[in-house]
């Protein structure tokens, strides 16, 4: 082989030569890439989700319902627009910072303190669904959404609330399975004896992920 | 066999820049911190556009901004997009730019769709 792996370029001259050579083209873990490749998949299907959103919202003729109005809570007699979508927001960006460390600990070698993060991510995303239950429940009995219309406006409204977030609730529910899993195997010694840590930084892009579309969600359903 | 001993040469030289403090991505905890900080931050930003009725171009830009800082931290850091090699930069960050089209043939179809229901219920 011509290429020694001190001789790895950078810039693009890196790229032809990691794309054309006789190796493995992605110099990272396989689960690495792999795990990349599905966020990517995955990054198309929540797109389109949120494009057929931008659809039927730009076609209808009615007027959508005001979410600021829609998702408001009354706290102790006040009224707070959007109140519970800012705390799960701010619930799901903690959640990221602690996975965040839980990586770094991870690679550093700290069972109990990667295992004990990665617990407490999990737990942010659970008490992150448990609110977006209670956020469809209010929606559902008390507001009346339905999937084929509701009270406040646009028909479509419901279809594209229940199927966004619903597509969303459900990657985050899968994440906290993932993440304890994940978390025991840490704990008993697993990737010790593996002789690595990178399924937990592996782990860590699915969650950052689920993370980055909601800041999406957020923006274009919540906020627009 | 030679393939495999330059496999491993080249996955140790991926974790290279790193080599000094132990394997895989590590950086300091301190920059982490700062950059939850900035997306509590964002977040509260996004928040007040909203809490505080902005309207119109004011709102969309600024909820655009602090969406696209958001994720371009998220991705850059939490997902250490930063420190990975450009080859898997581009594979990763470059086809979901063919979703602009998606986005702009579906904005044309959405807008004929509403002319068009206008049209007919005038009718």
């Amino acid at each position: 082989m011509s290429h020694e792996p001190s001789a790895l370029e950078p810039g693009f001259r890196g790229v032809s030569a990691d794309w054309s050579a006789d190796k493995q083209a992605f110099p990272v873990p396989w689960g690495k890439a792999m795990m990349w490749i599905f966020l990517l998949s995955d990054t198309f299907i929540f797109s389109c989700f949120l494009t057929s959103y931008m659809n039927v919202r730009m076609s209808t003729t009615e007027t959508w319902p005001n979410p600021s109005e829609v998702f408001a809570l009354t706290v102790g007699g006040h009224h707070i627009p959007l109140l519970l979508i800012a705390i799960m927001t701010m619930v799901l960006i903690t959640s990221s910072g602690t996975m965040a460390m839980a990586v770094n600990f991870g690679y550093r070698r700290d069972r109990k303190r990667t295992a004990m993060l990665m617990f407490a991510t999990a737990a942010l995303g659970l008490c992150f669904v448990g609110m977006q239950a209670f956020e469809w429940t209010k929606l559902i009995v008390e507001e009346g959404v339905r999937p084929w219309g509701n009270p406040m406006g646009a028909a479509q409204f419901g279809s594209s609330f229940f199927m966004i977030t619903g597509f969303h609730g459900l990657h985050v529910s899968g994440g906290v399975i993932y993440l304890t899993v994940v978390a025991l195997r840490v704990l008993n010694g697993f990737y010790d004896r593996k002789g690595t840590y990178e399924t937990v930084e592996v782990a860590g892009l699915y969650w950052h992920f689920v993370d980055l579309v909601w800041v999406f969600i957020f923006a274009f359903f919540y906020l627009w | 066999m030679d393939q495999v001993v330059h496999n491993q040469a080249v996955e140790q030289e991926a974790h290279g820049g790193h080599a000094a403090h132990g394997e895989g991505q590590q950086h300091p905890i301190k920059l982490y911190l700062w950059i939850w900080l900035l997306l509590f931050v964002f977040s509260a930003f996004s928040y007040m556009v909203d809490y505080f009725q902005l309207q119109g171009a004011v709102r969309w830009t600024l909820i655009l901004l602090f969406m696209a800082l958001k994720a371009s931290f998220i991705v850059a850091i939490f997902m250490h997009m930063a420190w990975e090699r450009l080859a898997l930069k581009l594979a990763i960050l470059v086809p979901p730019l063919t979703l602009l089209v998606l986005i702009a043939l579906m904005a044309i179809e959405g807008d004929y769709t509403f002319l068009t229901r206008i049209a007919s219920f005038v009718h």
